[in-house]
């Protein structure tokens, strides 16, 4: 074998996707009509400028999202915009404290972290130019500039939610509820994360995107080097758990549901993410994985660092069943993208989940390790249902979680804010 | 009737479509007796979301889920018994809102009489019900069809949205349980009435959307070959 074939039979990058797509080669997808139904939206919001405002222009969910959908705005016609707050490290270590207490964790915070807050959000009020006539606005971070609202009447002003804010920390959220009433409207991922608000809610699920590395048709032979890059073998049926190490994910659970499951079929279990190099504690969580898994060579712990989408997409593509047992969720984008390959998909019952998965329809939910357990009995012995599951699954996310659909609500609510009924005739 | 079916109406079927906006009224049940309570008092929007949604969300499915509440009383509280009830309320028949959620009352109501234990069953907060309205955004997509002919191709290309307007959101506008915009276009424009009438029989409950698509498409297919 020539040097030039050798690397093409290691080389993953050859299947990256790096191009940015173009809407019309979302039609594939949603059809020709649904792709024009958006630029007849578009269409509408001719001459307003939406301006988004987050707090990072790389990394992260929110970036992720707007520097793919950022492109498909202005090719449907929408100025679409795009700032960036600034923040110390002081700043961020706060907003990070914000993050975690809005998710129900428990992390001090005092007088002295919401005065940094306000210090670095004076800073942004004066120096950011709030130029949009629909200003949108990301999570925490940005969330005071809605101080500078005065200054164009005219404006809309929308707070967009990306967390899971279902149980949030009372005083956090009694600090962050004093901007958000003065916005226009709202947006949360799931409905269990609403809160009670004197402003409009929407309910706009996150999507992913069919032509991102995480999510793009694979060939055969990617799969089987991915396989072969981290030594498994296709000989027993493989159960899969992407996410990082974080006891919120139960990876620990998920290897007691898979020894239940081992009892009766012969399988593995591959249990693949990363863990965040700032948080020692996902450090102590893979420890404790790895000593549950103890000499089970039927297990595979892998360390994934951030970028291995091509990696992922084909753990995901080769397995058998995939397992998603968190304890608490956000939206759950990696059962999306499990769902999206006609997976069938065991996941707990929380967070956006339920909005994913209609059980025994388009997966199994789930509540315990014991009921995990079952249900991978269950869709490993029935081939054919668990095939039907992962049939309906792909739909089911054509229909609801790709981008397209996260942009057609995207459309509709900027078009919203400038009616007031139920019933809207464009 | 051939020259009816050559002829181009004098008023053409313009189609539209409808996308909606999902909004959260912040009100949720755990329980049976809140599930009743939220359903008496929502706006009909709420009503018609919880029953209607599947249908534009699940068009995949056949035989469709039920409607959000039976799915819930099922999943959630376990109650097949109520679930099953409130899954063959027979919405076809249903020309308002209005009395559909009378119905799911009283449907709710006489199980509580029956089987008052159901009112022990209480949901899991992470398991609440959520209720939910649609804001509905009604535009014209640009098809017009003058014929039958073109009212086929038409009918093959544009998004289940615009069937779903065309059929569902139809019979409450119209308010008229066995009538849809398509039915009644043939029916005045086209002059036909036996097509109409085999186009406005087709329960759509039972259908997905897309199976409605098909069978409308093979209907005035064989009428145009006769």
């Amino acid at each position: 074998m020539s040097k030039k074939e050798d690397m093409q039979d290691t080389d993953l990058s050859q299947y990256s996707k790096s191009a940015t797509a173009k809407i019309h080669d979302y039609e594939q997808f949603v059809g020709k009509a649904m792709v024009d139904n958006l630029r007849l939206l578009a269409d509408r919001l001719k001459g307003k400028v939406i301006q988004n405002i987050n707090s990072t222009a790389v990394g992260g969910g929110v970036a992720e999202i707007l520097i793919r959908m950022i492109p498909l705005l202005h090719e449907l016609g929408v100025d679409a915009r795009w700032d960036v707050i600034k923040g110390g490290e002081q700043f961020f270590e706060v907003t990070k404290k914000i993050h975690n207490l809005l998710h129900g964790r428990l992390d001090p915070i005092g007088k002295h972290d919401f005065d940094i807050f306000m210090q670095t959000s004076a800073v942004n009020i004066r120096e950011i130019d709030t130029y949009g006539d629909i200003m949108f606005i990301h999570d925490p971070q940005p969330i005071a500039l809605i101080k500078k609202r005065a200054l164009k009447k005219s404006s809309k002003w929308i707070w967009r939610c990306h967390v899971d804010v279902s149980k949030p920390d009372p005083e956090v959220w009694s600090f962050l509820k004093k901007f958000i009433v003065k916005y226009d409207a709202s947006v949360f991922s799931a409905p269990n994360f609403s809160q009670r608000l004197p402003i409009p809610q929407m309910l706009i699920s996150p999507s992913i995107d069919p032509l991102s590395d995480k999510n793009i048709e694979l060939p055969q032979k990617a799969i089987d080097m991915v396989l072969k890059k981290y030594n498994i073998h296709k000989d027993k049926p493989i159960i899969t758990q992407i996410s990082r190490f974080d006891y919120l994910k139960d990876p620990v659970g998920v290897i007691q549901a898979y020894r239940l499951v081992k009892k009766y079929i012969d399988c593995q279990l591959i249990l693949a993410g990363g863990t965040a190099t700032d948080d020692p504690e996902s450090m102590k969580v893979l420890e404790e994985v790895k000593t549950s898994a103890a000499q089970d060579k039927d297990i595979h712990i892998l360390l994934l660092p951030s970028g291995s989408n091509i990696e992922i997409n084909a753990l995901q593509r080769a397995s058998d069943v995939v397992i998603q047992k968190s304890l608490k969720e956000g939206f759950g984008l990696t059962v999306t993208e499990a769902l999206w390959k006609g997976k069938p998909v065991v996941a707990s019952a929380v967070g956006g989940i339920p909005l994913q998965i209609k059980h025994k329809y388009s997966g199994m939910l789930c509540h315990t390790i014991e009921g995990a357990a079952f249900a991978i009995k269950q869709l490993l012995n029935s081939p054919e249902y668990a095939k039907q599951l992962g049939s309906n699954a792909r739909e089911h996310v054509r229909l609801n979680f790709l981008l397209t659909r996260h942009i057609k609500d995207y459309l509709l609510l900027f078009l919203s804010l400038y009616h007031q009924n139920d019933i809207i005739n464009l | 009737m051939e020259k009816t079916i050559k002829t181009k109406t004098k008023k053409p079927f313009i189609f539209y479509s409808r996308l909606y906006l999902q909004v959260l009224t912040g009100l949720k049940a755990v329980n049976i007796e809140q599930l009743l309570k939220i359903i008496r008092d929502v706006p009909g929007s709420v009503i018609y979301y919880h029953t209607h949604r599947f249908l534009q969300q699940h068009i995949y499915l056949n035989p469709e889920p039920p409607n959000d509440f039976a799915y819930w009383v099922s999943d959630v509280l376990g109650e097949d018994e109520l679930a099953e009830m409130l899954a063959s309320i027979d919405t076809v028949q249903f020309a308002d809102i209005r009395s559909l959620r009378e119905e799911i009352i009283k449907t709710i109501e006489q199980y509580i009489k029956k089987k008052p234990s159901v009112l022990k069953r209480r949901a899991d907060e992470d398991e609440a019900f959520h209720f939910i309205k649609a804001v509905s955004f009604i535009f014209t997509t640009g098809h017009k069809a003058h014929d039958l002919s073109e009212f086929m191709e038409i009918l093959k290309i544009i998004t289940v949205d615009a069937i779903y307007f065309h059929v569902f959101e139809a019979r409450l506008r119209l308010k008229q349980a066995n009538e849809n915009d398509f039915s009644y276009w043939i029916r005045t424009s086209v002059k036909n009435p036996e097509l109409a009438r085999k186009i406005s029989q087709l329960d759509p409950y039972t259908h997905t959307i897309e199976d409605l698509r098909k069978t409308i498409i093979r209907l005035v297919e064989s009428r145009l070959k006769k």
